[in-house]
């Protein structure tokens, strides 16, 4: 009986999020906001509260974190993301100090600490890649001038929450000021010999996974995902992190192929993660920090939109394809989720998770539609000018 | 003429150009093996105002198409510049002996001296075949070499 109870319920998760993802397509919008409030919708004091298939969900979302990061990783290969840093280090600090303060500065505000304010930080830092690549090739702007800048921002923020995540994982966990630091040493200590490897020794690993039956491909490349992403949770290093250098060491031919093999799967689980961090957050609780999610959004649009022209102006790129380097760079999405969700779940302030959620609803959806309304409005004024 | 190629992460490859009448175009090499054939906007010109987007095979074809009459007029260029040099065609007949199998096998450069630098089938153009390109009769054999061996190269393919 009970596994009949799980399958109907999951069932009616997977199929109403298919639903939802239909009509985000035919909307043009990204699906993760209707996702959300679907586990809203789905979870306690919402509409349709379901308690039986809670543990499977809370495994699924875990599931769908470390495959997110690791199709993430694999999306990049190490001379790739060496020569992001060096070239746009500069334009990679702006977007880091001028978008994380938003977050830390409101936390600070509304009193929640310090803690909160490092989690928060993280909440209005990162941009989605997943939604600004969507953006990019549905509008044809993949040949733009600007897109090299948009992309190498993105692989440093990447970048950036490889080194973030273990941090936040080490501050969470509450430990006195000297033994976080020294879990916060071996967080960053084990996060560079791992990366250190992949850049040196990834033809190993890659001999070692390599096969041309994509069956055994595909079991090795998420078998040894997981195994690292367990080992580096118990260094306190997050288990995406973990995830996300097993993608960064596999690179080329192989890399493609994985991927191919785990998108599938990993749609699946990062909907269920979505749904996971809705079904935890009060829909009551969403609204009294309605307010702060849209002045935090204005606030972090206008910072993304100064990032975006700023590194685009000094890739010497014109005043339109500036605002449209802004503007691919507002959506927020998994990262912010992922972030928002580890704060939750170690029991950060308890406002944190509905306006993490209120902020990504916002932002998420309205990424996208604010590329297609403006970019009339940006190819008028250049052909003015 | 010079060409730009910039990185794209995560994505592929750009390469970008501008023509003598003043337009910007560029190919974005995907990964995943598609090309995207792109045109900037004459008044932004940052800005792509035409993407369209080729799987390998119209890539190939679209490659065939811009490249193959392109190789005739460098082998012009190319005898035109070097005094001795000829380029010949060489038809495979029916009783060629050479019909049906790999060309390598006619050893041509190494007892002529002469180059095969093309095969012509069915109004394709096979550029630098490599040894083990099977001929067949009623493919055009395009081979460079000083007017003797290009001779004796007609006469193997003959004769064997």
């Amino acid at each position: 009986m009970h596994t009949a109870t799980i399958f109907i319920e999951l069932g009616g998760i997977v199929l109403a999020l298919g639903v939802l993802g239909a009509l985000a397509l035919r909307a043009g919008i990204s699906p993760i906001p209707l996702y959300l409030l679907a586990g809203l919708a789905f979870g306690k004091g919402g509409i349709l509260p379901l308690a039986t298939s809670e543990d499977f969900v809370a495994v699924g979302a875990e599931l769908g974190v470390v495959l997110l990061l690791l199709t993430l990783g694999l999306e990049y290969n190490a001379d790739e993301l060496v020569a992001s840093l060096r070239g746009n280090a500069r334009g990679g600090l702006v977007d880091l100090v001028l978008n994380a303060a938003p977050g830390a500065v409101v936390a600070l505000l509304l009193g929640w600490g310090p803690v909160a304010a490092v989690a928060m930080a993280g909440v209005t830092y990162a941009t989605s890649s997943g939604i600004t690549a969507k953006v990019l090739s549905d509008l044809g702007w993949i040949g733009n001038r600007e897109t090299p800048v948009v992309l190498s921002l993105l692989v440093f923020e990447d970048l950036t929450m490889a080194m973030y995540l273990p941090i936040l994982t080490a501050i969470l966990a509450g430990v006195s000021l000297a033994g976080g630091a020294v879990t916060v040493a071996i967080a960053l200590g084990a996060v560079s010999v791992v990366l250190v490897a992949a850049l040196r020794f990834g033809r190993f690993i890659e001999a070692f996974v390599a096969s041309p039956n994509s069956e055994v491909l595909l079991l090795k490349v998420v078998g040894l995902a997981l195994a690292v992403a367990g080992v580096a949770q118990q260094l306190q290093v997050s288990a995406a992190v973990g995830a996300f250098l097993v993608g960064i060491a596999l690179s080329g031919e192989l890399a493609h192929e994985a991927r191919a093999l785990l998108m599938p799967l990993r749609d699946l689980f990062a909907a269920v993660f979505f749904v996971f961090f809705g079904l935890q957050t009060d829909p009551g609780s969403i609204l009294p920090m309605a307010g702060i999610a849209a002045a935090l959004a204005v606030v972090s649009m206008v910072t993304k939109l100064a990032t975006g022209a700023y590194a685009a102006r000094r890739a010497g790129v014109a005043r339109a394809g500036q605002a449209r380097a802004g503007i691919a760079l507002i959506p927020r999405g998994e990262f912010n989720i992922v972030i928002a969700g580890l704060a939750v779940a170690a029991g950060a302030h308890p406002d944190l998770g509905p306006l993490a959620a209120g902020y990504v609803l916002i932002l998420a959806a309205f990424g996208p539609l604010a590329a297609r309304l403006v970019q009339p409005l940006i190819t008028l004024v250049a052909r003015r000018a | 003429m010079e060409i730009e190629q910039t990185a794209l992460p995560g994505i592929g490859l750009k390469h970008e150009f501008t023509t003598q009448s003043g337009r910007r175009i560029a190919v974005v090499s995907h990964r995943t093996g598609r090309r995207d054939v792109v045109v900037y906007d004459r008044h932004d010109p940052d800005r792509a105002c035409e993407t369209v987007k080729l799987n390998d095979e119209e890539a190939d074809a679209l490659a065939e198409l811009l490249g193959a009459p392109r190789i005739v007029q460098r082998l012009n260029d190319l005898h035109r510049e070097v005094e001795g040099l000829v380029s010949v065609q060489l038809p495979i007949a029916e009783g060629s002996p050479y019909a049906g199998r790999p060309m390598g096998q006619a050893r041509a450069r190494t007892r002529t001296g002469a180059s095969v630098v093309a095969v012509v089938r069915a109004g394709q153009v096979h550029a630098s075949p490599s040894p083990d390109f099977g001929l067949m009769a009623g493919d055009v054999v395009v081979v460079v070499g000083s007017p003797e061996s290009t001779a004796a190269v007609a006469d193997i393919l003959v004769r064997g």
